[in-house]
């Protein structure tokens, strides 16, 4: 209904603007240039990147309107399945893709448009000297994470697992900027976030990379049932997957989708 | 009594508006799966974090009865400058939003805040993640509660029995505890009411300040929030739990609240 209004007001617009041409639009041989909006549904680790290609989108099909709301996956899928107004969905992993799928919510299959990692926050500088998983263990350093039930948070625990460090965090926060905020303020000594949350963050903290055991989080796209403008929610995806699109996404630190 | 005359208008407009605090309520009574009522409540993690609830928000309540009604008393009963703006401040947390009461809990007592510092350095004592900062972010959202409710009752009381318990001679510690305190029973326990069921639903300050941590830092609000990700259904029931809270003590203080006295 919402993008159904927006886009008659967007095609009324575009009508006016045309003046009389508006009416042969339809017919001519040239694609029809794109109009309408579209809302996007992202991963909170991919602000950043989307806002960057969301704002690139607009300039290549200026007719279109995109907006994004940005949470946890998990909290992005009860949002979805309870009528949430959303034209496409991009997952921070696969479970949560595979649910809103198994529920009957998306059209066709989706496609994996990025991979990231894991490395551990430090505050800037590192004090207290974290070289590797293991010594989020070491007696003194206190290690937070996120909840196992964010993307986050069970890849930490495979790549703890993997590595074979047992450690109990002091919290499970519920977002991956929940854990780079009381790193930030020293509350914390190290946690376990996304190489991409590290970039975004700048110089408020610094980054151990995690050479072994490190887990590889995959991105899944999908254009979701009840869209109201399918041909732009598929453009867009189309986009986020072109070379182009792939670039702006790379330059924040993503890896690439193959 | 006269039977008023309501225009159409006001009516229509009240009925929307009674209207949109019982659909979602009951959205929530409709939607809970009551088969599964008990599986729910009787999981190990709800357990774990009632309890949690329970033990932080009576501390808070305990928290705020000690440094609350002292609070109070200056307020109602002595004049001195700035009273109004330190009544502000310590009453600021009720329209406060709860996260920023997070931030600023963490940047005065956590472990790079102005107080936490030294805290950390002379006593070895962190508050974040710990079910003392728990105690602390609720007592800091709630707190105020209790102070305006015990200060209402202190300003409407009768004095003449303090002043004929002094004229006897009894000292004014001796007054305080034997006369003043009995005589706002009533406003004490509902300050104390009001105070308790407002830490038992804080959620903002806490997660912000005291973190998640099952059996720690996860009290029911946190619980409840996680559960809406991964098992929705216990999440509902979770959330009546909260609900049926609200509403006994609502009842519980409708002669003091709703004014039917």
């Amino acid at each position: 209904m919402r993008s159904r209004l927006s886009l008659v007001i967007v095609a009324a617009a575009f009508l006016a603007a045309c003046g009389s041409s508006g009416g042969t639009a339809a017919s001519s041989p040239s694609p029809t240039p794109l109009s309408g909006s579209i809302s996007v549904f992202a991963a909170a680790s991919l602000t950043a990147s989307f806002n960057a290609l969301g704002a690139s989108f607009q300039t290549a099909h200026p007719g279109v309107t995109s907006k994004f709301n940005y949470a946890g996956s998990p909290t992005l899928v009860t949002q979805i399945e309870q009528g949430g107004p959303a034209d496409v969905f991009a997952s921070a992993d696969t479970t949560n893709m595979d649910k809103l799928t198994t529920d009957g919510f998306t059209v066709g299959s989706s496609s994996v448009f990025a991979h990231n990692q894991l490395e551990i926050v430090v505050a800037p500088g590192n004090p207290k000297g974290i070289t590797g998983l293991a010594d989020l263990a070491k007696p003194g350093v206190i290690y937070i994470t996120e909840a196992p039930t964010v993307p986050a948070g069970k890849y930490s625990l495979q790549a703890l697992a993997s590595a074979g460090v047992k450690v109990t965090p002091k919290s499970l926060e519920t977002s991956v900027t929940g854990v780079i905020s009381k790193i930030e303020t020293g509350d914390a000594d190290a946690g376990i976030v996304y190489t991409t949350d590290v970039s975004a963050a700048g110089s408020k903290v610094s980054g151990v990379q995690i050479p072994a055991n490190n887990v590889i989080a995959t991105y899944p796209i999908v254009v979701v049932k009840g869209t109201t403008n399918s041909v732009v929610a598929n453009v867009f995806i189309t986009y986020v997957l072109s070379a182009s699109g792939q670039s702006t996404l790379q330059s924040f630190g993503f890896l690439a989708a193959s | 009594m006269r039977r008023e005359r309501v225009p159409i208008v006001v009516l229509v407009l009240a009925a929307i508006g009674a209207a949109f605090f019982i659909v979602p309520l009951l959205g929530l009574i409709v939607r809970s799966p009551w088969r599964d009522a008990v599986t729910a409540l009787t999981a190990p993690e709800t357990v774990e974090a009632l309890k949690l609830s329970l033990f932080a928000s009576l501390s808070a309540t305990a928290a705020g009865l000690v440094l609350g009604v002292p609070l109070a008393w200056l307020y109602a009963r002595v004049e001195f400058p700035g009273r109004n703006l330190l009544r502000a401040l310590t009453t600021l947390p009720m329209v406060l939003p709860p996260v920023v009461g997070g931030i600023a809990l963490l940047l005065a007592f956590g472990r790079r805040g102005l107080v936490g510092s030294w805290l950390d350095s002379t006593f070895g004592i962190t508050l974040p993640f710990t079910t003392a900062g728990v105690v602390m972010a609720e007592t800091f959202v709630a707190m105020p509660f209790l102070i305006l409710t015990v200060e209402a009752g202190l300003r409407s009381m009768d004095r003449r029995y303090e002043e004929a318990a002094r004229t006897l001679g009894a000292s004014r510690w001796r007054v305080f505890t034997r006369v003043t305190l009995p005589l706002i029973g009533p406003s004490l326990f509902a300050g104390a009411v009001l105070c308790w069921a407002r830490a038992l639903g804080e959620f903002g300050a806490t997660i912000t300040f005291a973190g998640n941590f099952p059996g720690v830092t996860q009290t029911m609000p946190l619980a409840v929030y996680l559960l809406l990700e991964t098992n929705q259904e216990a999440s509902y029931i979770l959330s009546l739990v909260l609900l049926l809270v609200s509403l006994v003590v609502l009842v519980g203080l409708r002669d003091r609240w709703l004014g039917s006295a």
